[in-house]
């Protein structure tokens, strides 16, 4: 179940493990509802007397579950981001036979670590662990608005 | 008559659920064993990562993170569900569930080893693993389908080398 984020990174921890955290956009959120009972139940019912992997059901829900992150990922490019983090994923079944598929996380902005680029390196390593968690913090204020959307 | 026909196709189906239902775990047991021996090097944590890495200057050094996946919709045996059904009467240990629950767990986290794998991951952090039962058959339902999704799901954290 490769699926391709493209552009933006998408993880499920706080930051973007390496990077630093410049901009917040807040939080994004993609859902999909799914009938479970397309064509390949009887197929299940069948299936479900020897028991095992129910292969047909594992796809649909994969397909759904990656259609709800390709929307939370449109929502995250148009405001202008380039990663999601802390990606959250949940399903409930809001009717019988049917189950939503929902997605969300923060949309924000990461850029490379200053240091990296740093002249001293060693002396920025040395300073560290005087300080807080790098990745905690980011190196300006956070805009509190959100930004305005660029232009379609 | 028509009743002792319908009991007797009844425990048909029982024995051959039993039959191939029992055949069908331990193989997949098999490969569930074979398959988590082969990604034992990639671990899989539910720390965050910087209780993982606590280093920061190993934590300067990551060259990409994803989010990976795996999942799969797992069935018990029509044996094991009626089992559990007479179980339910008396309350006690489903152990008929507690291997389909086991079964799906790792086979997911499994899954999503293999995804990390592809992309040349180091480890794991912060997997969740969660649970949500398809058919929605609540107890005493009859013909539903008693099978349990499980989604297992963090991100893969490749370090330069």
């Amino acid at each position: 179940m490769q699926f391709n984020t493209g552009d933006i990174v998408v993880t499920n921890v706080e930051t973007v493990p390496g990077k630093v955290m410049t901009q917040h956009f807040g939080l994004v959120c993609g859902s999909t509802v799914k009938a479970k009972h397309i064509g390949s139940d009887l197929l299940a019912g069948l299936k479900n007397v020897v028991g095992g992997e129910l292969g047909s059901y594992t796809d649909l829900l994969n397909e759904a579950r990656n259609q709800a992150m390709e929307r939370m990922l449109d929502q995250a490019r148009q405001l202008g981001a380039n990663a999601i983090v802390n990606v959250r994923f949940s399903t409930s079944s809001v009717a019988q036979g049917a189950a939503e598929i929902y997605v969300y996380g923060t949309a924000i902005r990461a850029e490379s670590r200053p240091q990296q680029s740093s002249p001293q390196p060693t002396a920025q390593a040395a300073r560290q662990p005087q300080q807080a968690p790098q990745t905690l913090q980011p190196p300006r204020p956070n805009p509190i608005n959100r930004p305005q959307q660029p232009p379609q | 008559m028509a009743d002792l026909i319908q009991i007797f196709f009844t425990c048909i189906v029982l024995l051959f659920a039993f039959a191939m239902g029992t055949y069908l775990e331990k193989r997949h047991y098999k490969k569930i064993k074979e398959r988590e021996t082969l990604l034992l090097d990639l671990p899989s944590v539910p720390s965050k990562f910087e209780v993982v890495v606590p280093d920061a200057n190993q934590r300067a050094r990551v060259s990409s993170s994803q989010l990976v996946m795996g999942s799969c919709v797992i069935s018990n045996d029509y044996f094991k569900t009626f089992i559990a059904g007479i179980k339910t009467f008396f309350g006690g240990h489903l152990t008929t569930y507690e291997s389909l629950v086991d079964r799906a767990r790792r086979e997911s986290v499994i899954r999503m080893k293999e995804e990390a794998r592809l992309l040349g991951a180091d480890v794991i952090v912060n997997t969740r693993i969660e649970t949500s039962s398809i058919g929605g058959g609540s107890a005493g339902e009859k013909n539903v389908i008693s099978s349990i999704e499980v989604l297992a799901y963090g991100t893969a954290v490749k370090f330069h080398h």
